[in-house]
């Protein structure tokens, strides 16, 4: 970043040479369609729990098989989907160098549609495979591996050719190409054709965790580190904290995926270096939550009138707060409450939706005007999808861990199991109402991107 | 180091993976290599068998046109009974794997929140070393219950009402209806609703509490008896 500003501007490459824009849009545009898919799956699991289910009985709506569609659906149709646009827009920028192809980046755009659509599809039919997370047929898993290869050398290509020291958010970039790949072989291999029992067990844990430890949060962290020193237009609080906030991450983070399966037959004493490294984990967050909050000191109310700024620092705060949780729930007096309870479920909305969605909704709003050039339709429907997705997560997420809370305790009362599912109607009913606000938000975002994109036509055909 | 592409290309990409990988997953796997893993046909045993032959009595039709007539020859009918019910094991699995069973019902019971005054004996490592549980099917969330000593404790019949309308059952049941497992009626389960009962009421078989809850004493199938 310091040297390229010392870079008379004639010696730049042009920002049209570096960016394939259109495949930026295309990104997000696959990313908003499964999240319409996802969120359509969640409304109905959620009207399932509360024996509202407009569909029973048909097996292609089994609410169990869109449960899986839901959470795949989010994690590789949304997440990945807008992570993949977003790193097409920074990696050339931030390296100079545009990808290492061209036309390989619009095969991986289509091979990863259809990776995810027919995960969608096999999981529909009944095909899933045993791991969660990772319940993509068994047969898909290899084709998508492929494609994670594609990605890292695509996208590795330009960072490898940066001269001298990188910038933080090469560093996370750079380790995520390479975690994600061996994370997905790990999780989707190890526990399903190797190891059996406790083991896979092991691995299952690892597998969920470092699917979001070192594939979504290197990825969201790595924009994070790009976004906001350019919307504020200033560097880093301190380059010694993003140091030490990456290295952090990057040691303790693999370390926890055990707290996923406390008090089952793993071993003890792996169950406790998993929480002690989550514990540990929280430290080195909290030196990167300092980063940041450092980072805003003299800009005034910017934060609040900025609206992709507002979104960043919005997932920041819940991403103190997930990790806070996360400290405190893996200890194993924590556990023996809440796990299996609505706690967790409250707790991953918080974390994929609050943090890594907001990020990346965040992201979107900033970039689609300056892709399509010209401003939101609507930018007052943009506050409103910032207030719905904020005050909708929150409502889900605190609504959610609350009712983890009851069922908890109903089971260890040794109530009738059908105490706990009675204890839960008033909070799953809220969750559904905070789940149509979150839904027609998105909806209303995805509208709005359509006008904009429509506008922009106009305004391009009138010049 | 820090900074550099090879400090983290090698050290956090690749060295901090590896390490995590041998610490949290090899260390178990290493420690578990005196218990190898069963197959299916191994973890057919008599109570679960019982189940089986319980199933071909009460749904004759539908048993018959899944699994075919057993062989006359007693001797060859008890190894031609395993065979299925081995094969009814496997697709009852994944079943419940499609069926996303395994996201609302976990399969261990914990030492902590009274869960073995609950369900019974806590869960222990031998219990998983077996093909079925490659991937283990431990499960994160509770709507309804831990299913690890579910065998036995109900009688087949309930089990397909309650997999074909759970509300007949139990009121204000969450559960969703899986009427696909059936010809229309809920006694008439097809292949996969018979697999699937076979592998409910095979979740415990293995312990000497199996079945927890109902009394019952092991009579071999009918025919057999009466030819030998």
């Amino acid at each position: 970043m310091t040297s390229s500003l010392t870079v008379s501007d004639a010696e730049l490459p042009r920002h049209e040479d570096l960016v394939e824009e259109r495949l930026v849009l295309w990104y997000f545009v696959a990313a908003l369609t499964f999240m319409v898919i996802s969120m359509t799956a969640g409304v109905l699991m959620g009207l399932q729990l509360i024996r509202h289910n407009p569909l029973p009985a048909i097996e292609l709506f089994s609410p169990g098989r869109w449960r899986m569609v839901h959470t795949n659906a989010i994690a590789y149709g949304f997440i990945a989907n807008a992570f993949l646009g977003i790193m097409h827009w920074i990696i050339p920028r931030l390296t100079l160098r545009p990808v290492l192809s061209r036309p390989l980046s619009y095969v991986i755009f289509g091979a990863w549609q259809f990776v995810v659509l027919a995960t969608a599809v096999g999981i529909l039919l009944g095909e899933a495979q045993g791991v969660e997370w990772g319940e993509t047929p068994v047969w898909i898993d290899p084709l998508a591996l492929v494609g994670l290869l594609l990605v890292a050398i695509n996208f590795g290509a330009p960072i490898i050719q940066v001269r001298g020291p990188m910038y933080v958010t090469l560093w996370y970039y750079l380790a995520a190409l390479v975690w994600t790949f061996l994370t997905y072989a790990m999780g989707n291999f190890v526990p399903e054709y190797f190891v059996c029992g406790s083991s896979a067990g092991a691995v299952g844990g690892l597998f969920i965790h470092d699917l979001v430890g070192l594939f979504v949060t290197p990825l969201g962290w790595g924009m994070m580190y790009y976004f906001v020193p350019i919307l504020l237009k200033r560097p880093m609080w301190s380059h010694g904290l993003s140091l030490v906030g990456f290295w952090g991450l990057a040691f303790f983070y693999p370390l926890q995926g055990i707290h996923h399966f406390l008090y089952t037959p793993i071993p003890m004493f792996l169950q406790y270096g998993a929480v002690l490294s989550t514990i540990a984990l929280e430290l080195v967050v909290l030196t990167v939550i300092i980063n940041f909050v450092g980072t805003l000191r003299g800009t005034g109310g910017e934060v609040l009138r900025n609206l992709p700024l507002r979104y960043f620092y919005t997932g920041i705060a819940f991403y103190f707060l997930t990790c806070l949780q996360c400290a405190l729930q893996t200890t194993l007096t924590f556990q023996a409450l809440i796990h299996f309870t609505d706690w967790v479920v409250g707790h991953a909305h918080m974390v994929m939706f609050g943090v890594f969605s907001m990020w990346q909704l965040g992201a979107m709003t900033y970039l689609v005007p300056r892709i399509l050039k010209t401003d939101w339709y609507n930018p007052e429907w943009c506050e409103w999808h910032f207030w719905g997705s904020a005050g909708g997560l929150m409502l889900m997420s605190g609504d959610l861990i609350l009712c983890g809370l009851f069922q908890g305790w109903s089971w260890a009362a040794l109530q009738p199991w059908e105490s706990s599912v009675q204890v839960s109607i008033p909070f799953w009913s809220v969750r559904i109402v905070a789940g149509l606000v979150m839904f027609a938000v998105q909806l209303l975002f995805i509208y709005n991107f359509f006008k904009t994109w429509q506008k922009s036509r106009a305004v391009a055909a009138s010049v | 180091m820090f900074e550099k592409k090879s400090g983290i290309l090698l050290i956090a990409g690749v060295g901090f993976f590896a390490f995590a990988f041998l610490s949290n997953a090899v260390i178990p796997i290493l420690m578990y290599r005196h218990l190898p893993e069963k197959t299916v046909k191994q973890v057919v045993n008599g109570n679960v068998r019982y189940q089986f032959e319980d199933l071909a009595q009460r749904y004759p039709a539908a048993f018959e046109k899944a699994y075919g007539q057993p062989p006359a020859d007693p001797q060859q009918a008890g190894e031609w009974y395993d065979e299925k019910c081995a094969e009814a094991l496997e697709v009852g699995r994944k079943v419940y794997i499609g069926e996303g069973c395994w996201h609302c019902h976990s399969q261990f019971v914990r030492p902590v929140s009274n869960e073995d005054r609950r369900w019974g004996p806590v869960s222990q490592s031998w219990e998983y070393q077996n093909r079925l549980q490659r991937p283990v099917m431990f499960g994160t969330r509770r709507v309804g219950p831990d299913l690890s000593r579910e065998g036995g404790r109900r009688s087949n019949d309930w089990h397909a009402v309650h997999f074909f309308k759970p509300d007949m059952l139990s009121p204000k049941s969450p559960m969703p209806q899986y009427p696909w497992l059936f010809d229309g009626t809920p006694d008439q389960p097809n292949t996969r609703g018979l697999a699937l009962m076979t592998y409910v009421q095979w979740l415990g078989s293995w312990l000497e509490s199996y079945p927890y809850y109902e009394d019952y004493a092991p009579t071999p199938i009918k025919n057999i008896v009466a030819t030998e």
